[in-house]
């Protein structure tokens, strides 16, 4: 799990962009919304697309789903490897 | 009704040129790193312009640079202040990145964040995001820079009580070209008197045209 944590560290902070942030500026706990991360809706649709293209994920019902997914980086974490074994 | 350019820069040739004084040259590497290069020099602290495509950060340094140190901002409501503004490419790079990500059926996934910035007028938007400008925009594609037609609509929303400062200029970005020329206009009334030595810069299109292709001796052949 603390592997799949650091690899969506990396993956998040190129994709979105993160200049100055290090995988060891965000805790797995950490929200990835609001006062944590910082990141907006344009980013939670960008996440979407990642989830898809690199681990075959497409998530029905983002509205619903969606801010319990990408809460954490181990909350996301557990959705993929809970997709993954299914 | 007396319009004036208070004050105008142009970021080109890996150089800032504030008033057409060279104040910062970047080292050339990539038109990302001059911007990047430029971002850190002036200690702007904003990390949403590192999402943005090259030609809202070439907007959004142009305008940090050009409003810092001024009271444009406390002088005027946002509602006063307007941004018309003009390009050759419109947002072309944007355009064509996004196409890229959706060209093979297979392998479709096309980025939000790229795709938000297929419409030249969201530099517009995130410096109105950025400065709360909340006056008349608009940003008008034109082959080349028309200073004609920017003078005339500029002076239209003045004179119609629209607007009563404005950000205008050129601002290209297009690979690895890029150029910003960026000046404000205001109204006589509301400009400070000028110090010793300063001149008023009257607000017409044959002035325009000349800061606009003006090359003070220091800049870069």
């Amino acid at each position: 799990m603390e592997e799949l944590i650091l690899k969506l560290k990396k993956e998040i902070i190129d994709i979105l962009n993160l200049e100055d942030i290090t995988p060891e500026d965000i805790g797995a706990e950490d929200a990835l919304f609001g006062n944590g991360l910082g990141l907006d809706s344009i980013d939670a649709l960008e996440l979407m697309v990642l989830l898809e293209k690199n681990y075959g994920i497409k998530i029905e019902d983002p509205k619903t789903e969606g801010p319990k997914i990408f809460y954490s980086l181990r909350t996301l974490a557990e959705f993929i490897r809970e997709q993954q074994r299914k | 009704m007396g319009l004036f350019i208070t004050r105008y820069i142009h970021l080109q040739n890996d150089q800032v040129i504030l008033n057409g004084i060279v104040e910062y040259v970047a080292e050339r590497h990539s038109v990302a790193e001059v911007f990047r290069s430029v971002y850190r020099h002036y200690h702007i602290n904003y990390p949403k312009f590192f999402k943005m495509d090259n030609l809202s950060k070439l907007c959004f340094l142009s305008t940090e640079v050009l409003l810092r140190g001024t009271e444009i901002l406390q002088k005027y409501a946002g509602e006063e202040i307007g941004i018309i503004l003009g390009n050759a490419s419109s947002s072309l790079e944007s355009d064509e990145k996004h196409q890229e990500s959706i060209r093979d059926r297979n392998k479709y996934f096309p980025s939000p964040s790229v795709f938000v910035y297929t419409l030249p007028n969201i530099m517009v938007g995130e410096i109105a995001i950025r400065h709360q400008l909340k006056g008349e925009n608009s940003v008008f594609i034109f082959e080349q820079f028309d200073s004609e037609f920017i003078c005339h609509y500029v002076s239209e929303l003045i004179r119609n009580q629209r607007i009563n400062c404005c950000l205008s200029g050129w601002i290209e970005c297009y690979g690895d070209r890029y150029e910003s020329f960026l000046f404000v206009v205001e109204q006589k009334d509301n400009i400070k008197r000028l110090k010793k030595h300063q001149e008023y810069i009257i607000f017409d299109p044959s002035t325009v045209e000349k800061l606009f292709k003006g090359k003070p001796k220091s800049w870069k052949s």
